[in-house]
């Protein structure tokens, strides 16, 4: 049963994770993002990390792509994209090579360790722990899932243990009592963290006081070539990009993007 | 725990698949809002071998180690479209190649 969720699930990932990248409509790419973040929460659910679902459809799919939508469209970029263009040259073929290279380490390392990908000793009979030698000599101590025989109270010294987790606690529970013990200082740095982002996302996005003064005139890099972006641009997306409609001057009298961009919001202003 | 459960080494396979997948659409598109799902993409691959390896050794550190990823990619994402935001209202034509020159 796991492995049919597993196999459907992946089959909704893959094919969400490459909805993002092919698609050309950033609306269409933040929907199949939410098709693979779905499809993510579900194998949580299938690794028994039911807390980490919610949590992953709540604040991933619910928070963080609503806010990817809300920037599209305020800031209106859900124009189709040029994916011709490439601004340095033969990118798009070394970024599917360096892809091809990865996929190929992946395949030969899934074939050196024959099968067993984590070099835990496996039984015959696939159950973890049912080895020769036991998961919790390897392991490092820390918090169990669901421990067997678990106790609150040492029975040697009296003393609570809060790191053994009794076995049956739900994993909400679970997690807290981890979280809250033994994560405790990297749980208030992230809480000092969101603050952070909060402040800061207040002062980025806030219209600023007083005349904005140009940026000053910069050597442009040898291999940034605006007219490369032309490439394969249908005729007013390129007047969009030039800002000119002239079709005898193809540069629309200007050297870079930079300077017509400027002229278009001077002229608005 | 003594239920016969599927090999991590699937959620690995698809983890990396997730993850060279998110790779290539960074390297690829040149909207800064598809390359920031992308980065969405490989975080949540590497969720995914997290909880996998979570699972497999019996330990809480993998689930709390995706809690607080999923809280820095929120923080994280909230600043840089932040970012986005205002450099956009600046040059409304603007695209990730031109925020090369705005450095200095």
């Amino acid at each position: 049963m796991e492995a049919v969720v597993f196999a459907l699930c992946a089959a909704i990932i893959m094919g969400g994770a490459l909805g993002v990248i092919l698609f050309t409509n950033p609306v269409h790419a933040a929907l199949s993002l939410v098709a693979t973040l779905f499809g993510v929460a579900v194998i949580f659910i299938n690794l028994e990390a039911y807390f980490l679902a919610a949590v992953q459809v709540i604040v991933y799919a619910g928070a963080i792509v609503v806010v990817f939508l809300f920037v599209i469209m305020l800031l209106g970029v859900d124009r189709a994209e040029n994916v011709q263009a490439e601004p340095i040259v033969g990118q798009r073929s070394l970024a599917l090579l360096a892809g091809a290279g990865m996929v190929a380490i992946a395949i030969l390392v899934g074939i050196s360790v024959g099968g067993n990908a984590t070099g835990q000793k496996v039984s015959p009979s696939g159950i973890p722990g049912d080895a020769d030698i036991a998961i919790q000599d390897i392991l490092i101590e820390g918090p169990a899932i669901n421990d067997a025989g678990g106790a609150l109270v040492d029975p040697e010294t009296g003393e609570l243990e809060t790191e053994v987790v009794a076995e049956g606690d739900s994993n909400v529970k679970q997690l807290a009592r981890v979280l809250f013990t033994d994560y405790v200082f990297a749980f208030e740095i992230t809480a000092i963290l969101l603050t952070i982002a909060v402040v800061g996302a207040v002062v980025l996005a806030r219209k600023p006081r007083g005349e904005l003064q140009d940026l000053p005139e910069m050597d442009l890099p040898v291999n940034y070539r605006p007219e490369r972006l032309l490439v394969g641009a249908s005729a007013e997306a390129r007047a969009e990009i030039l800002g000119s409609d002239d079709p005898d001057d193809p540069d629309g009298g200007a050297d870079d993007e930079s300077d017509t961009s400027d002229n278009a919001a001077e002229e608005d202003a | 725990m003594l239920i016969a459960t599927l090999g991590t080494g699937y959620y690995l396979a698809l983890s990396a698949a997730l993850f060279i997948t998110g790779m290539v659409g960074l390297l690829v598109r040149r909207n800064p809002l598809v390359m920031f799902m992308c980065v969405e993409l490989m975080l949540n691959a590497v969720n995914i071998s997290f909880v996998a390896f979570g699972r497999e050794l019996g330990h809480l550190g993998g689930q709390v180690s995706v809690f607080f990823v999923l809280v820095v990619a929120a923080a994280e994402v909230v600043v840089g479209l932040a970012i986005i935001v205002a450099i956009m209202r600046r040059r409304p034509g603007a695209s990730v190649d031109d925020m090369a020159v705005l450095r200095g």
